[in-house]
């Protein structure tokens, strides 16, 4: 019997990015998707699926809020970058990353979303100083820790002490959960060998992967055993995964605003390859965690090449998995 | 990533002005889950039948905007989406002759979030019809 809580469940509309990209699908077909699916919350990349992003017309929120209506379904959360390097020759200054922020943190408010899942390299200090405009907008900026970061790398814990010491609710994480990752996906390995890679290398990083060597040890191993220059890019991605402990969450779990529910590769029986969501979802529920938990599909990636990508059913199934591990089911 | 649907053969024919063919143009996107602005489009290294082409012959247009290479790292009010399929000239005098021809591009994406950016690429032999 699963304990009560209040974790919801949506989709970051990053999972049907492939279909999208061939125009298979619309952004209008995918949020109907999405109710078909039965999953209450939408994720959305601002970048990614709405044209001219972040100048949002007046007319593309009020077709948002209007698919919202129609399909039923609840704005949870908008996906930001920070284009840090756009002007050529220089770097954005702090204040100009405030101000690009600052446009977001609107967007977000007129889509209806109260999270916005923050880019990784935003520094603690203009989280700081974007606190009071999150809390005038009601929108939460939570910070995204995806691997190899995870709670106890140097600018996570600073972030921690930023939060600990400003004690706003409107700055905090959103984790990834591929940082619990527990063997390698076999999708990536399987991309990999399609590339060309030597099979002796990719059996090393596998077996070593399994055996806890850290990431910087494996990629040092495989030059020495010969890696070219074009099989490397391949090596990396499929190595480029960690595994900590998901039960370290419960420490900080007053700052953990949103989850990306990542897989790879949902199975026919509805378990993902290589993330034990059957040991992640009770923790969430034992913090108390009370926010959205949004499916996150990215093996397309890995298996476009070859094989027709369908991220309907890949979603469904982690919805189906989610849904049962949060006793819905 | 989307390597394989970078150059987009359905598209591929020679130009012609006054009269004359004065290049060729195909359909390419970039290989990233989403829009950027241009700035951060780096370099397109093409290569038809083994000979690599000057960027200096290269425009893109993109929802009806053409742009020169050169110029897209100045530009930071037009975006190039995600999926979007960008019509991208060269100016060759007699264009491409008809029959199959060998296209190769890596396309350069300056993503603050990865030193150095990172690269994709596709090669395609395209028909050009007689």
């Amino acid at each position: 019997m699963t304990a009560a809580h209040s974790i919801k469940r949506g989709v970051s509309l990053y999972s049907f990015q492939d279909e999208y990209f061939h125009r298979k699908l619309s952004l209008e077909d995918i949020i109907a998707v999405t109710a078909k699916l039965d999953i209450p919350g939408i994720e959305i990349i601002g970048d990614q699926m709405i044209p001219g992003y972040p100048n949002l017309t007046d007319a593309f929120v009020k077709q948002w809020h209007g698919w919202m209506d129609k399909y039923g379904r609840t704005p949870v959360c908008l996906d930001m970058f920070l284009d840090w390097n756009q002007y050529k020759g220089r770097v954005m200054t702090f204040d100009e990353r405030v101000a690009s922020i600052t446009k977001d943190i609107i967007n977000a408010n007129k889509l209806g979303c109260t999270v916005i899942r923050v880019i990784h390299d935003v520094q603690p200090e203009i989280m700081e100083k974007l606190a009071p405009t999150a809390e005038k907008y009601n929108v939460k900026l939570a910070l995204e820790i995806h691997a190899p970061h995870h709670l106890d790398t140097e600018l996570e814990q600073r972030l921690i002490e930023t939060f600990e010491r400003v004690q706003s609710p409107f700055i905090g994480f959103t984790i990834d959960m591929g940082i619990y990752t527990r063997r390698i996906p076999r999708v990536s390995m399987d991309r990999a060998r399609r590339e060309g890679v030597n099979p002796v290398i990719l059996d090393y990083v596998d077996e070593a992967y399994n055996n806890h060597i850290d990431n910087q040890t494996i990629m040092e191993t495989v030059v020495k055993m010969g890696a070219t220059q074009f099989e490397m890019p391949w090596i990396n991605q499929a190595a480029h995964n960690i595994y900590v402990d998901p039960r370290r969450m419960l420490d900080y779990m007053k700052w953990i605003y949103h989850f990306h529910a990542k897989f790879q590769e949902m199975l026919p029986d509805y378990t993902e390859y290589s993330i034990p969501y059957d040991e992640i979802i009770p923790v969430l529920i034992e913090g108390g965690f009370s926010g959205y938990l949004d499916s996150e599909y990215e093996g397309n990636r890995h298996i476009q090449d070859v094989y027709e990508v369908d991220s309907v059913e890949q979603v469904r199934r982690q919805q189906m998995m989610l849904k049962r591990l949060l006793g819905e089911a | 990533m989307y390597d394989k649907f970078l150059i987009v053969e359905e598209l591929l024919k020679n130009v012609e002005k006054d009269g004359q063919i004065i290049g060729y143009q195909y359909g390419a996107r970039l290989p990233y889950y989403r829009g950027v602005v241009l700035s951060l489009v780096g370099e397109m290294d093409l290569t038809v039948d083994n000979e690599a082409v000057s960027p200096d012959q290269m425009t893109v247009t993109l929802h009806g905007n053409t742009y020169k290479l050169a110029d897209l790292e100045n530009i930071i009010t037009d975006k190039w989406e995600f999926g979007e399929v960008g019509i991208i000239t060269v100016l060759k005098p007699g264009g491409l002759k008809p029959g199959e021809h060998k296209f190769k591009v890596r396309q350069h994406m300056l993503i603050s979030y990865v030193r150095g950016g990172f690269w994709g690429g596709d090669q395609k032999t395209l028909s050009l019809a007689g």
